[in-house]
């Protein structure tokens, strides 16, 4: 609370030493003393917590920071991209962010889009599906990797389960060949059940008149889909690819309980990579560096989100 | 499973838009079957986490041919949950969890609803610029500035007056009060409260923190409902921060715990019968949680998609 008061007092001086608006409007400079307290906790907080470090992450990337270090951070120009773009490692967990993202974008939101429409019907049980489809949502993503990195071993249940019916199934994490799919297959299936809510409440924008019109016209279950269902879902869409895309870019939590980036720096990624080497190794300069890298990646997706949006507009 | 999720489906859609069902008989039966494969490929790694658990890790291995991988039966005990006790202070990285999840979701509610009220329902210069800046950090994910935001909470003075906030509970809860969806979440619902409200109680000799207090966030439930729950599953949930600020037992959460667990048993073997019963803590109260509230669950991550 004393935050606040300091800084309605600090505002207060500022609307104060604006004397042409203060005598005419003296109701609205007292709104304005108000809305900037009550604005006051949460900007300082943005500010001291979100602001400063997305510019440090900017401003860092060309120093020789270390997180713990006597001696202050000198600016050494592009020394830091030159070493990240000559690494082996770099190149890799580069490769394997974007090759998951690109994977587990179509994946994983057409197997949500499948749930949602398997469950988007008045029918017995429908709602206890959903809720079973809903659970490994609120499952914490460090227990689901623990759990699938049991059934994933060479002797666990997953090849225990394939062994039944004939297949001698891979070591599943061990293998540089399967590691990757592996974990791109365990993440889909912990997600899909949040794409599926958000594509649900897509369908049930799009009118049921419209269903009724299309069958009365004569057309089959993927006519309809096609010309009715697909449209109707245009912004859930735009919505749904981009979270599915940013959140693949930001790929950690699986890796570091899983894999370690191994074997073979096939499962590394650019977050695991920062994490590594700003955070272990300490080098918090050369690790900004990765993360401005993977900033400009989120901000191109972005870009391209913005770009599908102005194109629904304009249709409209 | 009284509270169901059927609200979000409350179209009176034909079973799966497919036409011609008449002509193919056979074919609702089949979508149903596929539901039931579904729900056994989404429910069964779970029913086999909690099942297990109760296991020694001999049966664990024993029965993976088998159904009896899914089936609570054979020896089953709580040894492997007062294992978890016996190696490591659960209770207190449980309760710690908690804390910054409960404190982080009390002071989130507060100080972003405010700020939306301000946003939302005042006129002041500079408010369209606040907005502005609030809705384009939206796209922003943590990842990107955890390692900057490591080194800068490290440069920080501390509230004792050293330097550097590693290592406490109030870099685990802090940095993440404020919260830029949480702010656009709640300025949406405010938009949608008629403001003729405001103006009859400035009649009556209201001020805005008193409309902000006693008018709007009364009428807010749903909202707070969905920041709520918004906020407190990724802080219940986080890993990557914890797991570079903390470093004592005292201070450590649940998730980071569950990790410091397993590597302290792989001297001689993993114990997954432990892990299983670790895992088994931390998620059935967050399970549990999530069938009692399924509605508020569910609307607030569908109107979480509202974002695009």
């Amino acid at each position: 609370m004393s935050i606040a008061v300091a800084a309605e007092s600090a505002s207060g001086q500022k609307i104060a030493a604006e004397p042409p608006s203060r005598k005419r409007r003296s109701t609205s400079g007292k709104a304005a003393v108000t809305g900037w307290a009550m604005l006051a906790p949460a900007g300082i907080l943005m500010l001291v917590f979100l602001i400063v470090p997305i510019i440090l992450t900017l401003s860092l990337a060309f120093t020789d920071a270390r997180l713990i270090s006597p001696t202050p951070a000198k600016f050494i120009g592009l020394n830091n991209f030159t070493r990240l773009f000559g690494s082996n490692v770099f190149w890799h967990s580069l490769q394997n962010t974007i090759v998951f993202a690109l994977v587990i974008v179509p994946v994983q939101s057409a197997c949500a889009l499948g749930l949602a429409v398997l469950v988007n019907a008045k029918v017995r049980g429908t709602n206890f599906f959903r809720t079973v489809y809903f659970l490994p949502v609120v499952t914490s993503m460090v227990v689901v990797s623990m759990l699938w990195l049991f059934m994933y071993q060479q002797d666990g249940l997953i090849n225990a389960l394939l062994a039944k019916i004939g297949i001698a199934g891979p070591d599943w994490l061990g293998d540089p060949n399967t590691a990757l799919f592996a974990i791109i297959l365990m993440s889909a299936w912990q997600a899909m059940g949040f794409h599926m809510v958000i594509w649900l409440s897509g369908l049930q924008t799009i009118s049921a008149d419209l269903y009724e019109a299309a069958s009365l016209d004569g057309a089959n279950g993927w006519q309809q889909f096609a010309h009715v269902t697909w449209p109707g879902l245009k912004q859930t869409r735009t919505f749904i690819l981009i979270t599915i895309t940013i959140a693949a870019f930001s790929l950690f939590t699986q890796i570091n309980v899983m894999t370690q980036g191994g074997p073979l720096d096939s499962t590394s990624t650019l977050v695991f990579l920062a994490v590594r080497t700003g955070f272990q190794q300490q080098q918090t300069g050369y690790a900004s560096a990765m993360s401005l890298v993977f900033f400009v990646l989120v901000l191109a997706v972005s870009l391209v989100q913005r770009y599908l949006t102005r194109d629904k507009d304009l249709q409209r | 499973m009284s509270t169901t999720l059927s609200h979000v489906a409350t179209t009176d859609a034909p079973e799966l838009h497919i036409a011609g069902e008449r002509k193919k008989p056979w074919l609702p039966a089949l979508v149903m079957l596929l539901r039931i494969v579904l729900c056994l490929v989404f429910g069964l790694p779970l029913v086999f986490l909690i099942v297990n658990s109760f296991k020694p890790d001999s049966a664990i291995f024993g029965d993976l041919g088998s159904i009896n991988a899914f089936l609570p039966i054979g020896q089953l005990s709580l040894d492997n949950y007062a294992g978890v006790f016996e190696r490591v202070p659960f209770a207190t990285f449980l309760l710690n969890s908690a804390l910054i999840s409960i404190v982080t979701v009390v002071f989130g509610l507060i100080v972003n609803s405010m700020a939306a009220f301000a946003l939302s329902r005042m006129q002041f210069k500079g408010q369209k610029i606040v907005l502005g800046v609030i809705l384009a950090t939206l796209i922003v994910p943590f990842e990107t500035m955890a390692l900057p935001l490591l080194w800068w909470v490290n440069q920080l003075p501390y509230f004792d007056g050293s330097v550097g906030w590693l290592d406490t509970y109030e870099v685990q809860i802090i940095p993440f009060i404020a919260n830029a969806f949480s702010i656009y979440l709640f300025y949406q619902y405010f938009d949608s409260i008629p403001k003729e409200l405001d103006e009859a109680a400035k009649v009556d000799g209201a001020g805005w923190f008193r409309i902000y207090r006693s008018i709007v966030m009364p009428l807010s439930g749903p909202a707070i409902a969905t920041v709520a729950i918004l906020t407190f599953l990724p802080a219940w949930n986080s890993y990557l921060w914890p797991l570079m600020v903390t470093q004592s037992e005292a201070i450590r959460p649940a998730m980071v715990g569950m990790d410091y667990f397993k590597q302290m048993t792989g001297a001689g073997g993993t114990a997954w019968g432990q892990i299983m019963a670790y895992a088994s803590m931390i998620t059935v109260p967050v399970l549990a949680l999530f069938i009692a509230f399924q509605r508020a669950f569910i609307n607030s991550i569908a109107s979480s998609g509202v974002k695009g």
